[in-house]
């Protein structure tokens, strides 16, 4: 398990490889990367500043992977997120995992991005033309991590 | 009782302090009762109350607001979070 909070930018092949290179148990591997966007909430976005709780980002990033590996059978996961500032087109996020099949991985994936969304201690603002705005959080991240709980 | 309060984010920004260390009354037993505290320090303090979704963390567990409070905690009050 790698989970990693950090300004640096991500390679993404060379975590996919980390994660497959000689494990011959691995038959499926599920990844999501998110990216800053160039728009929200109608208004033109020129880049983001992202803050955290150190400490408790990592505390909770390894919660949220605990509690995917006790509901799935995975071989291995890697969390990665960005802090500090990010232009247009930037990785933010990296999620990747492994299992024998791919249901597993699709699902794991999914349901630690869900839970990184509402529970992780980050905070992003963003700067548009009208100045510096923090971003609200969604209700439908809300409903997206709350599909998991049954 | 002494404990350690920090503040992240929009939060941070309103109140203009990222963290301090606060010195309790014995009344003061859960989260619910230092926000009521802090929140009467008045102007800015205020809108701890009114804070919508307003999110609190106790030693870096995110806990509701009813969360026993004890001596030496890490109290973390924050929006509600937008990462990923």
């Amino acid at each position: 398990m790698k989970i990693a909070v950090q300004e640096a930018d991500f390679d993404v092949g060379v975590e996919l490889a980390a994660l497959t290179r000689g494990q011959p148990a691995v038959g499926a591997c599920a990844s999501f990367v998110g990216y800053v966007r160039d728009r929200n909430d109608g208004a033109a976005v020129a880049a983001m500043t992202l803050e955290h709780y150190p400490g408790m980002t990592e505390k909770a990033l390894a919660t949220i992977v605990d509690e995917a590996r006790g509901r799935w059978a995975l071989l291995d996961v890697t969390v990665i997120h960005r802090v500090g500032r990010l232009d247009i087109g930037d990785q933010i996020v990296l999620v990747a995992v492994t299992s024998a099949h791919r249901g597993e991985a699709f699902a794991a994936c999914e349901f630690i991005m869900d839970y990184l969304k509402t529970r992780a201690p980050f905070w992003k603002r963003e700067e548009t033309p009208e100045g510096a705005r923090w971003v609200d959080a969604r209700e439908t991240d809300d409903v997206a991590a709350g599909r998991w709980e049954n | 009782m002494t404990v350690t309060v920090l503040y992240f984010a929009a939060l941070k920004e309103a109140l203009g302090v990222s963290s301090e260390s606060l010195a309790l009354s014995p009344g003061v037993a859960t989260v619910a009762d230092l926000r009521a505290h802090l929140a009467a320090r008045g102007e800015a303090w205020a809108q701890l109350a009114s804070f919508k979704n307003l999110r609190c963390a106790v030693n870096q567990d995110m806990v509701p607001l009813t969360a026993a409070v004890k001596e030496g905690d890490e109290v973390a009050f924050f929006p509600p979070v937008t990462g990923g």
